[in-house]
């Protein structure tokens, strides 16, 4: 199948690409690493008059310190976060949860930035960067605003910017130390996540003194499951005391129906799995 | 739009429709028919080349996007008419049955191993789980992948393809000489 007729820009800079996709209108489209892009052009799903590439822009990629964050370009590929010693010392849950998208071939292409701009519910990064208390840095022309992930993600595959914005960098607080773990449910290699929980846990003195818990494809958003991490504070981690915060994971959650799952199942996914993350994050 | 791309150590320079495929170009320009489109909806991994030293499926790459790269096919891999170690071992262990997804399965096999020159089973399965095998035959690619790994110590992988340019970026991985078992 081919992708319907667009005009392509490849612009250098950020300014440029932001004075591309003003100039472009609104039917323009903005290309990361392409790997959900290209295959819904290629099924016609859309056919945008312009196709901004933000490929050639060497500042959006890497992995910079900036004291008590890391500020992750929004182009670096998932490749590159799996093998990034910043991230794998300061917010492992990332690099957990990013081993698990897709296919080798999908993650030398796909990026960081592209995966939550383009606020797939069942996509792997979203529910890790809300854990994380990620803050996202977005380009417009009139310069550069700073969203917290909790506001970005708005609904499915819609977020708080505006179609003439470009996502530029993620910062993520540091999280040095924390155990962290994302398990995933799908039923095939490749499959999206049915339902999937990203773990953080900070212990102290041998026991949880922070949690962090996001839900993967348990609403429109990623969600945040607070009864787990309140519950989970001030506890040893024993599979008692883990398998009772679990049970708070599904807790006023009202997820979506489809063909794999209806509520029940992914409120019960939400749960077991949730007692699995923190057990292996605590193992690992 | 005109773009300039080495393909298996050849440089082309063509005129492309943005809208055209890696994949399409790659077939229907330069007629590399080696590297198949199998299911059209970025699953099967059959028209896995490596664009820059990494796998990638060129059904899912825009030509325009691949402007300034170097890309390997599976027309690319043999040298002199000596098969590359990973295709060898797909002959010597019987790993395709329709062969349809065989070069999709050799470029990416060669993608892992450069990644991990001694992979286990289970490395394997994950390293290739981007690769569909309509015939299910993956028993025996599984064996061709740790069959080569074993005839390419240290390693081998895509950046020992590279014929032109010196892109340092895959340096930290493993590379050996191509088809000579790497010693």
């Amino acid at each position: 199948m081919i992708p319907a007729p667009f005009d392509y820009v490849a612009p250098s800079s950020v300014d440029d690409a932001v004075r591309a996709l003003a100039e472009a209108g609104e039917d323009a489209k903005v290309i990361a690493g392409g790997q959900s892009l290209l295959p819904v052009l290629r099924m016609r799903l859309a056919a945008p008059t312009t196709v901004v590439d933000l490929g050639r822009i060497p500042e959006l990629r890497g992995v910079r310190d900036d004291g008590d964050a890391l500020v992750i370009g929004a182009m670096t590929t998932h490749y590159d976060v799996q093998r990034d010693p910043l991230l794998a010392e300061h917010a492992l849950l990332l690099v957990k949860a990013t081993d698990t998208v897709a296919d080798p071939q999908v993650r030398h292409r796909g990026t960081f930035g592209g995966s939550l701009a383009h606020a797939d519910p069942a996509g792997d990064l979203l529910a890790p960067a809300l854990a994380l208390d990620a803050e996202m840095v977005i380009a417009g022309q009139d310069g550069r605003r700073t969203v917290a992930a909790a506001d970005f993600f708005q609904d499915f595959f819609t977020t708080a910017m505006a179609p003439e914005e470009i996502l530029v960098e993620v910062r993520v607080p540091k999280h040095t130390g924390w155990h962290a773990h994302y398990e995933k449910f799908n039923r095939v290699a490749q499959a999206w996540s049915m339902v999937a929980v990203a773990a953080a846990v900070r212990t102290e003195g041998g026991r949880i003194a922070e949690a962090r818990v996001g839900l993967t494809n348990m609403a429109s958003v990623p969600v945040r499951a607070r009864g787990v991490e309140q519950a989970l504070v001030g506890q040893e981690a024993t599979p008692e005391a883990i398998r009772a915060a679990a049970e708070h994971a599904a807790e006023g959650t009202s997820p979506t129906v489809d063909g794999n799952a209806d509520v029940e199942y992914r409120q019960q996914l939400a749960r077991v799995l949730t007692g699995r993350a923190i057990t292996a994050a605590m193992a690992g | 739009m005109r773009i300039t791309v080495t393909v298996d150590g050849t440089r082309y320079t063509d005129d492309v429709e943005p809208r055209t495929l890696l994949v399409h170009y790659l077939r229907e320009q330069l007629g590399k028919v080696g590297t198949v489109v199998g299911c059209d909806t970025s699953n099967c991994g059959a028209c896995t080349v490596h664009l820059d030293g990494h796998s990638v499926k060129s059904c899912s790459v825009l030509a325009v996007q691949a402007d300034g790269c170097e890309v390997t096919t599976v027309e690319g891999l043999a040298r002199d008419g000596t098969l590359h170690p990973v295709q060898q071992a797909f002959h010597d262990n019987h790993a395709l049955q329709c062969g349809f997804c065989t070069p999709g399965m050799i470029m990416q096999s060669i993608d892992l191993l450069a990644d991990n020159p001694d992979p286990d089973e289970q490395a394997v399965r994950e390293g290739i789980e981007g690769n569909l095998c309509r015939c299910t035959g993956y028993q025996n690619i599984i064996r061709a992948v740790q069959d080569a790994a074993h005839h390419m110590r240290p390693g081998a992988g895509p950046e020992a393809e590279r014929v032109a340019g010196g892109d340092q970026s895959a340096a930290g991985r493993a590379a050996s000489s191509v088809g000579g078992g790497g010693e």
